[in-house]
């Protein structure tokens, strides 16, 4: 009797499961299951949204493998990425580990640090685009005061995307500095004064012990940044348009250009599906050199 | 000493993170000639660029369209998340570990792959400016599902067993037991969902034209980048401050929840 309670009692356990994870599956199929299956009906087409799809065969990797500006913009967006990954990671872990220590008001200094990662990117890139002007920002107007004269900031090709991206790292910095803070607190007391007594510096400490121990949290803040740095969109959009000479056009916005200025959905989701390409080989490169099992 | 130098580096840190905001509110009710000026204060202090800010756009619809589109979104994302979340954790069913494997799937796809596919079934299903096309793409979130999974499986079954014999159903269980007993994770992954939905520009931005239906961020875009604003820093200050005073006034009181929420779900805006 009992055990034919439990087999009815597991049946209907099993169809509210169902009924409780259908809204989830309609919606899986409908916004993740279709666009993923869609993309490679589009990447082998062309299509403007008006007229009906066009069979082009291989046609958009073809233009893709001879476009300059879309090697140039994939180039920009590496450059983005070599300045703001290491930059982050230099400051937020200095940051994190001054936080670590005893220190005063520690609350509100994360609570500084944090606050531009709950701004929206478009109200940071609208502040930062008046920060930076060339006759009016501040910048300019503090590098006036130690006598150097004007710096195009946002109009230099050389200057512009290494700009932007120290301004990307300003605003994400806190979320980083929370992950290392996270990282560093769970390092285990003991190993610090172990090595005190053996005589090790400061210095020698933080290669030997807090470095190597980091790794893990290292690998989370490489990976979350790189994903970041590749959607790199609204900030070239306000400030420069992607100019000068196409230096801080990155590969989703020049994406969006195809999309919404010349209708070309099938280029546009060839160059969102070469994109998705370069960001997992990017990522499994950084899982191999960054992941591998830490030691102590 | 060394911990005096400590402090007073973290101060100079802190002040270039908190300045600029500073500097954009104290912008945005200065008057035009005083706009570039580093002080944040000044005699001339006005609301004249508020009031240009809504005579120029309809700032008040953003707002609104914002709310509702931020509201909806999170509501749902809580609602659907933690239904699937309690099945994944307390509910036996073929094919439950599958469908764990592909929740965790779906959070390793980037977005730019289905971006475009995304926006070609908007238009198809007609939802160009709505506010479907705005809501219902993003009603369910994987980090969600996580979450709220992670968070109920530790709840004991025996709570459940109880309400069961004296027949509650299982979704009486879920939201008269489960979600009292979860609001930190509802706290999270609300934060979480609104403040990104609340930022959110892309999105918007591909799918919205007519000006009425568009959401803060996308407004004052245009606003600052079409040169309706004319330049004029302090309006585009201004029109700003609509959208981030909401946020930073919810920062001030759930601090705690911002913070360790957006770092443990490895999500930021």
């Amino acid at each position: 009797m009992c055990r034919i309670y439990m087999t009815i009692g597991k049946e209907k356990n099993e169809n509210i499961g169902y009924a409780f994870i259908s809204p989830y599956i309609i919606f899986l199929l409908a916004f993740t299951a279709y666009p993923l299956v869609f993309s490679f009906y589009l990447i082998f087409h062309r299509w403007d949204l008006l007229t009906s799809p066009a069979f082009v065969g291989l046609d958009n990797f073809i233009f893709l493998l001879h476009d300059t500006q879309f090697w140039q913009a994939l180039l920009n967006t590496l450059v983005f990425l070599l300045i703001h990954i290491p930059l982050q990671i230099f400051f937020s872990i200095i940051i994190a580990m001054v936080l670590a220590e005893k220190i005063f008001a520690r609350t509100f200094f994360r609570a500084a640090f944090f606050l531009p990662v709950i701004i929206s990117g478009a109200v940071v890139t609208i502040l930062w685009q008046k920060l930076y002007a060339t006759d009016t920002g501040i910048f300019n107007h503090l590098l006036s005061l130690i006598g150097i004269s004007p710096v195009g900031w946002l109009t230099s090709t050389k200057i512009a995307m290494p700009a932007i991206a120290i301004m990307a790292t300003w605003k994400n910095m806190g979320f980083y500095i929370i992950l290392f803070l996270g990282g560093l607190l769970s390092i285990p007391g003991h190993l610090y004064e172990v090595s005190r007594i053996e005589g090790a510096s400061r210095w020698q400490d933080f290669w030997r012990i807090t470095l190597p121990l980091l790794r893990p949290t290292m690998l989370l803040v490489v990976v979350l940044s790189t994903f970041g740095a590749f959607s790199l969109f609204i900030e070239p959009y306000v400030m420069t348009g992607g100019g000068p000479l196409d230096k801080t056009m990155s590969v989703v916005l020049y994406m969006y250009k195809h999309a919404f200025l010349f209708q070309h959905m099938g280029y546009a989701a060839t160059i969102g599906f070469a994109l998705a390409i370069v960001i997992l080989m990017v990522v499994l490169v950084q899982k191999k050199y960054l992941g591998k099992e830490t030691e102590y | 000493m060394k911990k005096l130098i400590l402090h007073l580096i973290l101060l100079f840190a802190a002040v270039s993170f908190i300045y600029p905001f500073l500097w954009m509110a104290s912008a945005s009710l200065k008057p035009v000639a005083e706009a570039t000026s580093m002080n944040l204060l000044s005699s001339n202090f006005t609301f004249h660029n508020y009031i240009a800010v809504f005579k120029k756009i309809p700032i008040g619809r953003a707002l609104l369209n914002s709310t509702i589109v931020a509201g909806a979104t999170t509501a749902s994302v809580i609602f659907f998340s933690s239904l699937v979340g309690y099945a994944l954790a307390k509910l036996k069913f073929t094919g439950r570990e599958t469908l764990f494997m592909i929740v965790l799937f779906t959070m390793m796809i980037p977005g730019q792959l289905t971006l475009i596919p995304l926006y070609t079934l908007i238009v198809k299903l007609g939802w160009v400016d709505s506010y479907p096309g705005l809501i219902v793409p993003w009603m369910i979130s994987g980090m969600g599902i996580l979450i709220f999974r992670q968070t109920f499986v530790s709840i004991p079954g025996d709570l459940m067993e109880a309400a069961r014999i004296e027949g509650a159903g299982e979704l009486q269980i879920l939201t008269k037991i489960f979600w009292p007993l979860s609001k930190p994770a509802m706290v999270t992954v609300g934060i979480i969902t609104f403040m990104g939905t609340w930022n959110e520009v892309l999105w918007p931005m591909m799918i919205i034209r007519e000006q009425t239906m568009m959401t803060m961020p996308q407004m004052i875009t245009m606003f600052a980048v079409g040169g309706q604003a004319g330049g004029d820093l302090g309006i585009q200050m201004a029109a700003s401050m609509f959208l981030v005073i909401p946020l930073v006034i919810a920062y001030v009181f759930f601090q705690k929840y911002f913070i360790e929420g957006i770092a443990s779900s490895g999500i930021k805006g």
